[in-house]
């Protein structure tokens, strides 16, 4: 008896982990699937009733709204996020003397919750009270800042808000990267009299493209899933000017009780996260079993 | 690197220069928020109306903190953060260490013990790690009902643990995975068991990875906001919760230093955790992601 | 006459992959059994086998005339010595000597007392209290073997143990083992890929191809019989050289032919044989190709050739030509005055010929 389960005891100890992620990552998927094609309110209902779900939700100005959302979002986050993190990963990767110190202070808002970061943002770019005042305060009498109250360029502070507290992370990946370099090859093209530009141009950065990737990756992920910065920044608003698909999601779930528009909102962000993350993880698996 | 050979001392001066103040700047960049909470949080109301965001504090004064704590309305309840605070303790504490125990146990199967579909069952573990969670969040509301869960410490310590393994699981196989086989042969024959090989040859071995996967299952548990606030009630919320509900309380007038005051204190553990063991940290990010 | 060790129509494939082929063994107690060939022969998985590490798919492994089917490692009664050494690298020393002994549930006392035996067996007293990342390559090895030892196995197995010491330790180490296994008088198996080093350590020698047995036998049979060109060219360096040559059939022995560079033909007379291919190998070991000043044997046969390469090797000096088509090695003693493009006679010992088919490269 206990020779079997010595000899079993690998599979016995995963198993629950296994059984867990079935039900619950991939049959509360199913579930909520399910949900989306019916016609449910409040209590869910089980009879598939098509794609009307989908239909109420592509038509709503307020999806539309979160999805446009997303993509400005999306985009310019990951965008400035990347070009943040490469420049002064570059600049960091100078030799300097502090860089330990100055390490730790670009990456700390990563340690952050995005309430606090949403919190704290909130306030800085509070009109009236925030850098609005004191721009103003330096003499600049006409300037306003209040993007933050303002339904066509709120969405922007939190665009600037999720910059400040990821481009930390996409620098130390990049850093990383760059110092994996091979050192031999940059020698070389100094001894031939490549310009400093040039190398990183011509040598580094195309050589750092599965970093690029990887940062793209999880820049991509943590724009999709953004809902406790929004909550925290602009609530949603003004109105629902900043709205996401997550929050979207939430408020259709526990405010509005129309269990139909969470699934299929739910379902439409995971599609979009798989087309993102699926081929990626596919290539990276891969690529460890070669291994 | 920028120190080119083939640009002269000057330039080179120059250049060096530039790239410490742009550094700097950098720097102030990233503190502002920081430098911002703090003082504010140390300003009475009048001062931050009269005053400027950028100013330190022309009379310090505590009490914004002391409110925080004790008496800051969140919702109904005027009792500050402090149980919201323990609350997160309560959740945070079990949820990183049960996790990290089932992510050990699982990662060492995974990494030492090939089995027939072993790889299949990591592969679905580790893509459950890169689901938006809305896409989870009905139907374990409806089961944590069931469980008679619903709105308990223990439902979300229960939520904490299921989400948590994937990547638990992926850091502890990453790095067993670089162990030699053969100590497993070696020790088999020796005679020892699957649990005992665990015991006494895996776990001393284990500490650098322990210390990544607590401090990153701490921070993402400390400072979750989506499985909190939907799946807690008035009284098990987590700090982030009730910082949120301090921050946005539509009733009376907007305190901001206890705003902020109240953002610090929900921030300190992770903060300083951070401080301590960075090192640590960094090198939890970096391993879930440039690796896979 | 005691079998320690029976392999019988062992067979195992990963998948599709067949990697151990009818593997048939047999050894007796006191047995240094080397299985040797090259990387993805299959003499580790066949060891593994053996230790119970890896499952077979069909046939039988019997030690001490057990059977060891659903004998689980920790109870088939051996030890084994790996080649990164796999010592426990957060115990001292001396807990990894014991580790197995209190897995076991040996008490304290017996520990210490064979702790105390092993470690004056093998000078390693003065380590004791080390960990493995303290110790030098060699001083890793003999705690590796202390672990074993202290088993008091019947089988001793090492998988490829000397790989990553360098060359001077190995020598070294080789003679601590061949010296372990006359003082134990214990049975051993033993993974190379160094054909010297199955030569040196062996009393019997499994030469392995792609999960197959290509030859069993003593160092001497195997050196001087090889079984088929794959084991002439495999045991022995420099290799044995193998010659393009045709047999044609005369009265009452054969004329083997060979073609030198310059078109002209040497024929050897071979009465032995009673039957050749047409297209045969004729096998030849370097040493037993000289110089003509050495010694008058009978039975001998002169080939002029010309000299292509002098490779002086200290003891001896390897003197390279071109026979029948192929590049022949020849051992001169390392005085020899030869020079390169001279062209001298080689001296070949006729009753060192091995014939091997061509096509089937088997042994005739």
């Amino acid at each position: 008896m206990s020779n079997w389960l010595e000899k079993h005891l690998p599979k016995i100890v995963l198993g629950p982990s296994f059984l867990a992620i079935i039900l619950f990552v991939y049959g509360f998927i199913a579930w909520t699937a399910w949900i989306s094609f019916t016609r449910s309110r409040l209590m869910p209902k089980y009879d598939i009733d098509g794609f009307i779900q989908y239909q109420r939700l592509f038509d709503s100005p307020r999806w539309e709204v979160a999805i446009d959302n997303l993509f400005i979002f999306g985009f310019l986050f990951i965008l400035i996020s990347m070009i943040l993190g490469l420049v002064i990963a570059i600049f960091l990767d100078q030799k300097i003397r502090i860089e330990g110190a100055l390490r730790t202070i670009y990456l700390y808002p990563m340690a952050l919750s995005l309430i606090v970061t949403g919190t704290a943002w909130k306030w800085i770019l509070n009109p009236g009270l925030g850098l609005e005042s004191v721009i103003k305060g330096w003499g600049f009498k006409d300037f306003t800042f209040d993007w933050v109250i303002n339904p066509d360029f709120a969405i922007y502070t939190v665009v600037i808000a999720g910059v400040w507290q990821a481009s930390g992370f996409v620098m130390a990946l990049f850093l990383a990267g760059l110092r994996s370099v091979d050192q031999e090859i940059v020698k070389a093209a100094q001894v031939d009299g490549v310009p400093t530009f040039r190398i990183y141009t011509a040598i580094i950065i195309p050589s750092m493209a599965p970093i690029f990737l990887s940062a793209f990756i999880v820049l991509a992920h943590l724009a999709i899933k953004s809902f406790d910065l929004v909550i925290a920044l602009t609530g949603g608003g003004p109105g629902y000017a900043t709205d996401l698909p997550a929050t979207y999601m939430y408020t259709m779930a526990f405010s509005r009780g129309d269990i139909g528009q969470a699934a299929s909102s739910a379902i439409i962000m995971m599609i979009v996260v798989f087309a993102v993350v699926v081929p990626y993880l596919y290539s990276e698996l891969r690529n460890k079993n070669d291994q | 690197m920028i120190n080119n050979i083939n640009n002269t001392n000057y330039t080179n001066l120059l250049l060096r220069f530039l790239l410490y103040f742009i550094l700097i700047v950098f720097v102030l960049y990233y503190l502002l928020p920081l430098f911002v909470m703090i003082t504010t949080s140390l300003k009475s109301l009048e001062e931050i109306r009269t005053g400027s965001l950028v100013s330190l504090p022309r009379n310090i004064t505590f009490e914004a903190w002391g409110t925080a704590w004790s008496s800051a309305c969140t919702g109904i309840q005027c009792e500050g953060l402090r149980p919201f605070f323990w609350n997160s303790i309560f959740i945070a504490i079990p949820a990183v260490f049960i996790s990290t125990l089932i992510g050990a146990l699982n990662g060492y199967v995974v990494a030492q013990w090939r089995f027939r579909g072993a790889n299949i069952i990591f592969a679905l573990m580790l893509f459950g790690c890169f689901i938006p969670f809305q896409v989870i969040l009905l139907p374990m509301a409806r089961i944590l009902g069931l469980m008679d869960l619903a709105g308990s410490i223990t439902g979300l310590i229960f939520v904490h643990v299921i989400y948590g393994i994937g990547f638990t699981t992926l850091f502890f196989r990453n790095y067993y995975v670089n162990i030699p086989n053969e100590l497993v042969k070696a020790a088999k024959i020796d005679g020892a068991t699957f649990l005992r090989i665990f015991w006494s040859i895996f776990l001393p071995l284990s500490l650098p990875i322990i210390v990544v996967t607590v401090i990153w299952q701490f921070t993402q548990i400390w400072n979750d906001f989506l499985f909190g606030v939907s799946f807690s009630q008035a009284g098990t919320q987590p700090i982030t919760v009730a910082l949120n509900n301090i921050v946005n309380s539509t009733t009376g007038v907007k305190e901001y230093n206890v705003d902020m005051a109240a953002a610090i204190i929900a921030a300190m553990p992770t903060l300083i955790v951070y401080v301590f063991a960075g090192k640590y940290f960094i090198r939890g990010l970096t391993a879930g992601s440039v690796k896979g | 006459m005691d079998s320690i060790l029976k392999i019988k129509n062992v067979n195992k494939n990963f998948g599709k992959i067949s990697v151990l082929n009818d593997i048939n063994i047999d050894i007796e107690s006191g047995d240094f059994l080397v299985l040797v060939g090259p990387s993805g022969c299959g003499k580790s998985t066949l060891l593994n086998c053996i230790a119970g590490l890896e499952k077979i798919n069909s046939g039988d492994v019997f030690i001490d005339n057990k059977n060891m089917s659903d004998v689980a490692p920790k109870d088939r009664d051996i030890a084994m010595v790996f080649q990164s050494y796999a010592l426990y690298p957060t115990m001292t020393v001396e807990k990894n000597i014991t580790f197995g002994m209190k897995v076991r549930g040996i008490t304290e006392d017996v520990q210490k007392e064979k702790l105390k035996e092993v470690a004056k067996q093998l000078q390693i007293e003065n380590l004791l209290k080390r960990k493995p990342g303290q110790l030098s390559g060699g001083q890793r090895q003999r705690v590796a073997m202390g672990r074993a030892l202290v088993r008091n196995p019947k089988l001793f197995l090492f998988d490829e143990p000397l790989s990553n010491l360098d060359a001077k330790l190995r020598v070294e180490m080789r003679t601590e083992i061949k010296r372990l296994h006359y003082d134990l008088g214990a049975s051993m198996v033993y993974v190379t890929h160094d054909q010297i080093e199955a030569m040196t350590l062996a009393t019997k020698i499994v030469v392995m191809k792609d999960g197959f047995i290509q030859q069993i036998g003593t160092p001497a049979e195997i050196y001087n019989y090889p079984e088929n060109i794959f084991v002439a060219d495999f045991m022995g360096s420099p290799p044995m050289n193998l010659i393009n040559a045709t047999a044609i059939k005369e009265k009452n022995h054969y004329k083997i032919n060979i073609k030198m560079e310059d078109g002209s033909i040497v024929s050897i007379k071979e009465k032995n044989k009673s039957k050749l291919p047409e297209d045969l190998l004729l096998g030849i070991r370097p040493e037993n190709i000289t110089e003509t000043s050495l010694k008058n044997k009978q039975n001998c046969h002169m080939i002029r050739s010309k000299v292509d390469i002098i490779e002086p090797a200290g003891s001896d000096t390897f003197v390279v030509t071109k026979i029948g088509n192929t590049e022949v090695t020849a051992r001169f003693n390392s005085e020899t005055q030869v020079s390169i493009g001279s062209e001298i006679d080689f001296v070949v010992d006729l009753g060192k010929i091995s014939y091997f088919d061509k096509l089937s490269g088997q042994r005739i």
